[in-house]
C-alpha cells in the first residue's frame, strides 16, 4: 500500500504530461517504408495514412524523453506539410508499451527549475499542435501509457490525476478515454504479440482512412471526459463561478486529507487546473509548467525518484539464475503468513502444497487464499475460472506427501526455534537433495536455524511481511554458510511472487525488524508518559506513515512485538531498551493481541470500521505509567523520537555489514515497514534532512534518555563531514 | 515386352499413390458399418418447429430411420443421443424421445453432451460398444431445438424459492419473503458465451480470423459458396438424409429452409455481428440458430450382413482433440485431421471427400491457413510440417453448417451421411469429417465407403 502511494504519486506527473493530448496517444511498429531513419522514432506511409511508430533505443519502454520530443516534432511537421498524407496513425513499436512516461533520469538530470519549465513547455507545445492537427491522429495503444485528460477541470479527470490510478482498456473506454479496443489475437501465423501490433495498426488505419474521408466522425467534440462524466446539467453547473468555488473546495480537502500535506504535487494540480478554467488555458499551459518544475525540484521529487531507481534494482536477481528453477513448492504452516505467501505463489502459476499440523489451521489457510482470490474477482480482476484454475495448484494437506518432489520449502510456523528446529528435521528427512530450505521468520537468527540442519547451504530466511498479498517487500537473509545458488533461487521465486526484494546478512532481526524494534521500544515509552494511542496515531500518520505507530502493533499481533522485544532486548541490551515490555506481557496475558484477537490497543470488531480505544488498556498503562519529560515531548519531539531511533538503528545496519547497500535499506524501510515514502527512507531521510541536524535532535534525547540514542558511527562521520553522502 | 511390363508396373504406381491403403480394416477388430442415416430437414429457429419440444424432434429422426431402413426395433440393443442446450423436462432426452418413437421399453438410451461433436460423440459411443463386442446394433443421434431454450430464474430468486419451500411457519415465510428484491426477478439465460473465457464463440472466430489474416471479404466469397453448392445440392435432390415430418398443426416440412444464396454486394452491406464496428464475422458469414434432429443406425458388419443390409459406409478410425479454449477455441479440425490421418496411415491425397463442421466462415478459413502453415505447424503442433490444405474441389461440395444449418447436437451424424452419401455419389474410398466445438475440443473421424 506504501507502494502503491509511492508510485502512484510518481506516475501522477507522467500521467499528468501526456494526458493533455487526449488519447491522442500512440504505439509502435517497425518501419516497413521509413522515409527517415531516426531513433526514436519513424514513420512509414501506407495508402495516404502515416504510421508514426515510437521506439526508444534500448529500453523497455518508451519515455518522453527530449530526443524523443524534438523526433516527433519533426515528425509531425513532416506529415503535416505532406500533400500525400491525409491522416496518421500513432503506434509503438514495443508490444505493450505505448509511452510510460517522462523519462526519469531526464527530469533528474535537470538542475534547475527553469530547466525543468523549459522541457514541460516544449511537451506542451507540441501536444498542443497535435490536439489543434488539421489531419486526423489516431493513436493506436498497446499496453501501459501513462497518461490522462486535464483540460476541463472535471472531478473524474481530477481523480486520475491526482492519483496515477491505473485504468484498465474496457474502463478507460468507458470513460471515454479511447474510443475503440483492439482485443489481444492468440496464435496465427505469426507470433501473437506481432500480429496484435499488426492488427491493431490496421484497425487504427481503417478508422484514421474514415475520419479523413469524414466517414466516422470523431463524436468527441465536447471533450473526452467530459462527455461521459458530466451530464448536460452538471456541465452547465460547472460554468457557475459560485459551484466551482465548492468543487475545488471540496477536492482541496480530500487532498489535504490524504496526503496530510505531505505530498505538494496534487494540491499544485488543482492549482493548475483552476488557473485553466479560470484564466483560460494559456494561462494553464503556462503555470502547469512551472508548477511542475516547481515540483521536480522538490525533496519529495527527489525522495520519491530514488525509491524509483531502488525499486528497479530490487527488481533484479543480482545472483543469475539459478541452476534449476522452482516449479514445485511447499509451505509449513497455513497460518497468516503460511497461507498469504501460498497465494502470491498458486496465482504466479507455481504448484504449491500447504501443510498445516491440523485440519482447522488448514481449512483457515485455505480459506484464506481463497478468499484473497475470491475478491480479485469481485473486482473483476480476476474471472471465476480462473480463479479455480488458480486455486488448483493448491494442496492442503496435513501430511508430507509429495514432499519428495518439492523443490522448496518455506517454514512459516510459529516463532519458535525448538518448534522451528523439529520440522527442519523432518523435513530434511523426506525432501530432495536439491531442494531449498527456507524460513519465513522475523527475528530468529538464520544460522540457529540451519544449525540442526544436515545441509546448512540449502537453508536461508525468506522474510514475507503481513498481509503477504499486499506487501511489496520480502528480505531475504542469507547466512555464511548459504550458497549462492540457494540466494539465486530464493530471489528467483521472491521475484515470481512479485515482491521487490533486498537481501541482507543474518543477524539478530536482520533488517527490517531491528530497526522496526527500537522505534516501537520508543513507542512503548510514549504510551506509557501518557500519550494516548489514537494522539500517538495520528502524530506518527501525519509525519508520513501509512499507519499509526499504536495501530501498527495490533496489526503486526501484540504476541509477535512481545516475542521480538524479548529476543532482541536481550542481544542488544539497554540500547533497545526505553519502554518496559511488562507493557506487551501484561496485553499477552490479558488476550489483547491486537486485531487477531479483536482487542489490542483498539477494539476491531467484524464489519466495523470505526475504531473504538480499548477502554481495559486504562488499567495497563495507569499501572505502568512514567513521567513525560517535557523537554523531549513537544509533539515534533515525539515524532522524531520515533524516527531518530529507526534511522539510527538503520545506519547501524549499513554500518555492520547487514545491509550492503543503502538503496535497499531505504526500500525495506518504506516498502516493508511504511516508513514515510515522501522521506525516501532513512538513508535518503539523512541526506536530504542533514546527517548533523539528525545528530543533533539524537544527541538532545541522548542527554534526556541515555544510551538508546547515542548516534553510531558512520552517522556521526556523516555529520562531521558534510560531504558525505549516502547517495552520491 | 518392356513396354507392356512398363505399362503395367506405371498402372501400379498409379494405384499406389491413389491409395495409400485398400481397406482400414483392422485385425481381430469387429468393423462397424452405417446403415443408413437420416435427419429431419434443418430449419431456422422460430420457424415452423418452434412450438415443439427437443424429443419430438428426436421422435421425428428416429421414426423417419425405421422407416428408412425397416430395422425390427426390437434388435436395437442400445440408443445414444447428443443435445447440447437441454430441455430440463427431458434431461436424458434420447430415452423420451425413443419410448415415444414406439422403441421397445426394454432398449436403454443414454445422452451425451460434447457441443457441437454431441451427436459425433454418440456416434463413436457406439462405435466403441460395437467393437468390444457389447452390442450388435446401435442407433446414434443428435437433436437441438433452438425455438426454446431453458430460462431460468436468478439464482437468488431460486435460493429464496427454495427456501420458502423448506419455511415451516408463517413468520419463517414473511421473513424470507421481506427479503426478496425486485432484481430477483431479472431471468437467466443460458450461456452463449465460453464458460471459462466468458467469450462468446463468435466474438473467438472473429480473433481468431484477425490472427490469422482472414479478411472480410474471403469471408463471404466463401459463405456464398457454401450457400450455392447447399442450394445446387438441393435443387439436385442429393440431400436424401432428409426425411419429411409432418409437424402437429403445421404442413409436412420437406425441406432446409436456410439456404438463402445471396451476392457478395448483399453480403457486404451486413454490420459486424460481434466485434463492432471493426469485426469481420457477420450474420451472412455465421451458422444460424437451427432446429433440426439427425438419426444413424449403425451395426456391426457381420450383423448387419446377416439381417441382409448392404451398409453404406464404414466408420473406421477417429479422434478427439482438444486445445486453448481462448485463443484455439475453433481450430479443432487443424489438430484432429493430421492425427486421424496418421492413425489410419493414410495421406490427405487418399480423401475423397471432405465433410468439416462450418461454424462461421472465418472459423473454416483460419483452419485453412493454420493447415497451409508451416510456422503454425512448428510452433503449435509439434510438427515439422504443414498439415497440408483439403482440396476445395472436394470439400463440402453440397454445402455446410453456414447454408443448412447447424443444430449443434445434430450435425455430427449430417456430416458422416454427407461424407457416405457423397462417397457413393461422386465415387471415392475414403471419406474425412472433422468439427471443432465449445471448449476449444474438436473432432475428426475416417469414413469408408462400402464396397459395391
Amino acid at each position: 500500500m506504501v507502494a502503491c502511494r509511492a508510485i502512484g504519486i510518481l506516475s501522477r506527473f507522467s500521467a499528468f504530461r501526456i494526458l493533455r493530448s487526449r488519447g491522442y496517444i500512440c504505439r509502435n511498429f517497425t518501419g516497413s517504408s521509413a522515409l527517415l531513419t531516426r531513433t526514436h522514432i519513424n514513420y512509414g506511409v501506407k495508402g495516404d495514412v502515416a504510421v508514426v511508430r515510437i521506439n526508444s533505443p534500448n529500453s523497455k519502454v518508451n519515455t518522453l524523453s527530449k530526443e524523443l520530443h524534438s523526433e516527433f516534432t519533426e515528425v509531425m511537421n513532416e506529415i503535416w506539410a505532406s500533400d500525400q498524407i491525409r491522416s496518421a496513425v500513432l503506434i509503438s513499436s514495443k508490444p505493450g508499451c505505448f509511452i510510460a512516461g517522462a523519462d526519469i533520469n531526464m527530469l533528474s538530470a535537470c538542475k534547475t527549475l527553469q530547466e525543468v519549465t523549459q522541457l514541460s513547455q516544449e511537451a506542451q507545445r507540441i501536444l498542443e499542435k497535435l490536439e489543434k492537427s488539421p489531419k486526423p491522429v489516431v493513436a493506436a495503444i498497446n499496453g501501459s501509457c501513462l497518461g490522462g485528460g486535464l483540460e476541463v477541470g472535471v472531478p473524474a479527470a481530477l481523480d486520475m490525476m491526482l492519483t496515477g490510478r491505473n485504468i484498465r482498456a474496457d474502463r478507460a473506454k468507458k470513460m471515454g478515454l479511447v474510443d475503440q479496443l483492439v482485443e489481444p489475437l492468440g496464435p496465427g501465423l505469426k507470433p501473437p504479440e506481432e500480429r496484435t501490433m499488426e492488427y491493431l495498426e490496421e484497425v487504427a488505419i481503417t478508422f484514421a482512412k474514415g475520419l479523413a474521408d469524414k466517414k466516422i466522425s470523431p463524436k468527441r467534440d465536447k471533450g473526452l471526459v467530459e462527455t461521459f462524466y458530466f451530464t448536460e446539467l452538471t456541465a452547465y453547473a460547472m460554468t457557475i463561478p459560485f459551484v466551482r468555488q465548492q468543487v475545488y473546495k471540496k477536492v482541496e480537502e480530500k487532498v489535504r486529507k490524504q496526503t496530510k500535506g505531505l505530498y505538494p504535487a496534487p494540491l499544485k494540480i488543482i492549482d493548475v487546473v483552476k488557473t485553466g478554467i479560470e484564466q483560460g488555458s494559456d494561462a494553464g499551459y503556462l503555470s502547469e509548467s512551472q508548477k511542475f518544475g516547481e515540483l521536480i525540484m522538490t525533496k519529495e521529487s527527489k525522495a520519491l525518484m530514488g525509491l524509483y531507481h531502488g525499486q528497479v534494482l530490487c527488481k533484479k536477481n543480482k545472483f543469475g539464475a539459478p541452476q534449476k528453477d522452482v516449479k514445485h513448492l511447499a509451505i509449513l504452516g497455513a497460518g497468516l503468513m503460511g497461507a498469504g505467501i501460498a497465494q502470491v505463489s498458486v496465482d504466479k502459476g507455481l504448484k504449491t502444497i500447504l501443510k498445516d499440523a491440523t485440519l482447522t489451521g488448514l481449512d483457515r489457510g485455505q480459506q484464506q487464499v481463497f478468499r484473497g482470490l475470491n475478491d480479485k474477482v469481485k473486482k473483476k480482476a480476476l474471472t471465476s475460472f480462473e480463479r479455480d484454475s488458480i486455486f488448483s495448484n493448491l494442496t492442503g494437506q496435513l501430511d508430507y506427501q509429495g514432499f519428495e518432489k518439492a523443490d522448496m520449502v518455506i517454514e512459516a510456523v510459529f516463532e519458535d526455534l525448538s518448534l522451528k528446529h523439529r520440522v527442519l528435521k523432518e523435513v530434511e528427512a523426506v525432501i530432495p537433495d536439491h531442494c531449498i530450505f527456507a524460513s519465513n521468520t522475523s527475528a530468529l537468527p538464520i544460522s540457529e536455524i540451519a544449525a540442526v540442519s544436515k545441509r546448512p547451504e540449502k537453508v536461508i530466511g525468506m522474510h514475507y511481511f503481513s498481509p503477504v498479498d499486499k506487501m511489496q517487500l520480502l528480505e531475504i537473509i542469507t547466512t555464511e554458510k548459504t550458497s549462492r545458488d540457494t540466494s539465486a533461487s530464493a530471489v528467483a521465486v521472491g521475484l515470481k511472487q512479485g515482491k521487490v526484494i533486498i537481501v541482507v546478512k543474518d543477524g539478530p532481526g536482520f533488517y527490517t525488524t531491528r530497526c522496526l524494534a527500537p522505534m516501537m521500544s520508543e513507542v512503548i515509552r510514549i504510551l506509557q508518559e501518557g500519550v494516548d494511542p489514537k494522539k500517538l496515531d495520528s502524530l506518527t500518520t501525519s509525519f508520513g506513515f501509512p499507519v499509526g505507530a499504536a495501530t501498527l502493533v495490533d496489526e503486526v499481533g501484540v504476541d509477535v512485538a512481545k516475542h521480538v522485544a524479548e529476543d532482541l532486548g536481550k542481544v542488544f541490551g539497554e540500547r533497545f531498551g526505553g519502554g518496559n515490555p511488562e507493557l506487551l506481557t501484561q496485553m499477552v496475558s490479558k488476550g489483547f493481541l491486537g486485531r487477531k484477537s479483536g482487542k489490542g490497543f483498539y477494539i476491531y470488531q467484524e464489519g466495523v470500521k470505526r475504531k473504538d480505544l480499548n477502554s481495559d488498556m486504562d488499567s495497563i498503562l495507569a499501572s505502568l505509567k512514567l513521567p513525560p519529560n517535557s523537554e523531549v515531548s513537544s509533539d515534533e519531539d515525539i515524532q522524531f523520537r520515533l524516527v531518530t531511533r529507526f534511522v539510527n538503528e538503520a545506519v547501524m545496519c549499513l554500518q555492520e555489514g547487514i545491509l550492503a547497500t543503502p538503496a535497499e535499506g531505504d526500500i525495506g524501510a518504506v516498502f516493508g515497514l511504511g516508513f514515510p515514502p515522501c522521506l525516501g527512507g532513512p538513508f535518503r531521510f539523512v541526506d536530504l534532512y542533514g546527517a548533523q541536524k539528525i545528530v543533533d535532535r539524537l544527541k538532545k534525547y541522548e542527554a534526556a534518555y541515555g544510551k538508546q540514542f547515542t548516534p553510531c558511527q558512520l552517522l556521526a562521520d556523516h555529520a562531521n563531514s558534510p560531504n558525505k553522502k549516502f547517495y552520491q | 515386352m518392356t513396354l507392356v511390363c512398363g505399362w503395367l508396373l506405371y498402372g501400379w504406381i498409379v494405384a499406389v499413390q491413389t491409395k495409400t491403403k485398400k481397406t482400414l480394416a483392422k485385425p481381430n477388430i469387429r468393423n462397424v458399418v452405417v446403415v443408413d442415416g437420416v435427419r429431419t430437414p434443418f430449419l431456422l429457429s422460430g420457424t415452423s418447429y418452434k412450438d415443439l419440444m427437443p424429443h419430438d424432434l428426436a421422435r421425428a429422426a428416429l421414426t423417419g430411420l425405421l422407416h428408412r431402413t425397416s430395422v425390427p426395433k426390437e434388435v436395437v440393443d442400445y440408443i445414444i443421443f447428443g443435445t447440447v442446450i437441454q430441455e430440463v423436462k427431458t434431461s436424458n432426452v434420447a430415452r423420451e424421445a425413443a419410448l415415444g418413437a414406439g422403441f421397445s421399453d426394454k432398449t436403454p438410451a443414454h445422452t451425451v453432451t460434447m457441443a457441437c461433436i454431441s451427436a459425433n460423440q454418440a456416434m463413436t459411443t457406439g462405435v466403441g460398444l460395437i467393437a468390444s463386442g457389447q452390442c450388435d446394433v446401435i442407433v446414434a443421434g443428435g437433436v437441438e431445438l433452438m425455438s426454446d431454450v431453458p430460462i431460468r430464474h436468478s439464482r437468488k430468486m431460486r435460493k429464496l424459492m427454495l427456501d420458502l419451500n423448506k419455511a415451516k411457519s408463517m413468520g419463517q415465510r414473511l421473513s424470507l419473503i421481506s427479503k426478496f428484491r425486485l432484481n430477483f426477478l431479472a431471468p437467466e439465460l443460458p450461456a452463449v458465451a465460453e464458460f471459462s473465457t466468458s467469450e462468446t464463440m463468435g466474438h473467438s472466430a472473429d480473433r481468431l480470423a484477425a490472427a490469422f489474416a482472414v479478411s472480410r471479404l474471403e469471408q463471404d466469397e466463401y459463405a456464398l459458396r457454401s450457400h450455392s453448392l447447399a442450394k445446387k445440392a438441393q435443387d439436385e435432390g442429393l440431400l436424401s438424409d432428409i426425411v419429411p415430418f409432418k409437424v402437429p398443426g403445421k404442413d409436412t416440412v420437406t425441406k432446409d429452409n436456410g439456404i438463402r444464396p445471396s451476392s457478395l454486394e448483399q453480403m457486404a452491406k451486413l454490420k459486424p455481428a460481434f466485434i463492432k464496428p471493426y469485426g469481420t464475422v457477420t450474420a451472412a458469414n455465421s451458422s444460424f440458430l437451427t432446429d433440426g434432429a439427425s438419426a444413424i443406425l449403425i451395426m456391426a458388419e457381420e450383423k448387419a450382413l446377416a439381417m441382409g443390409y448392404k451398409p453404406k459406409a464404414y466408420l473406421r478410425d477417429f479422434m478427439y482433440v482438444s486445445q486453448d479454449p481462448k485463443d484455439q477455441l475453433l481450430l479443432g479440425p487443424t489438430y484432429a485431421t493430421p492425427k486421424v490421418l496418421e492413425k489410419a496411415g493414410l495421406t490427405m491425397n487418399d480423401i475423397d471427400a471432405f465433410e468439416f463442421h462450418e461454424a462461421f466462415s472465418g472459423q473454416i478459413l483460419a483452419n485453412f491457413k493454420a493447415m497451409d502453415s508451416d510456422w503454425f505447424a512448428e510452433n503449435y503442433m509439434g510438427r515439422k510440417t504443414k498439415v497440408g490444405l483439403p482440396p476445395l474441389e472436394k470439400f463440402n461440395n453440397w454445402g455446410g453448417s453456414l447454408s443448412l444449418g447447424h443444430p449443434f447436437g445434430a450435425t455430427g451424424c449430417r456430416l458422416v451421411m454427407a461424407a457416405a452419401n457423397r462417397l457413393r455419389k461422386e465415387g471415392g474410398q475414403y471419406g474425412l469429417v472433422a468439427a471443432c466445438a465449445a471448449g476449444g475440443q474438436g473432432h475428426a473421424m475416417i469414413v469408408e465407403a462400402y464396397p459395391k
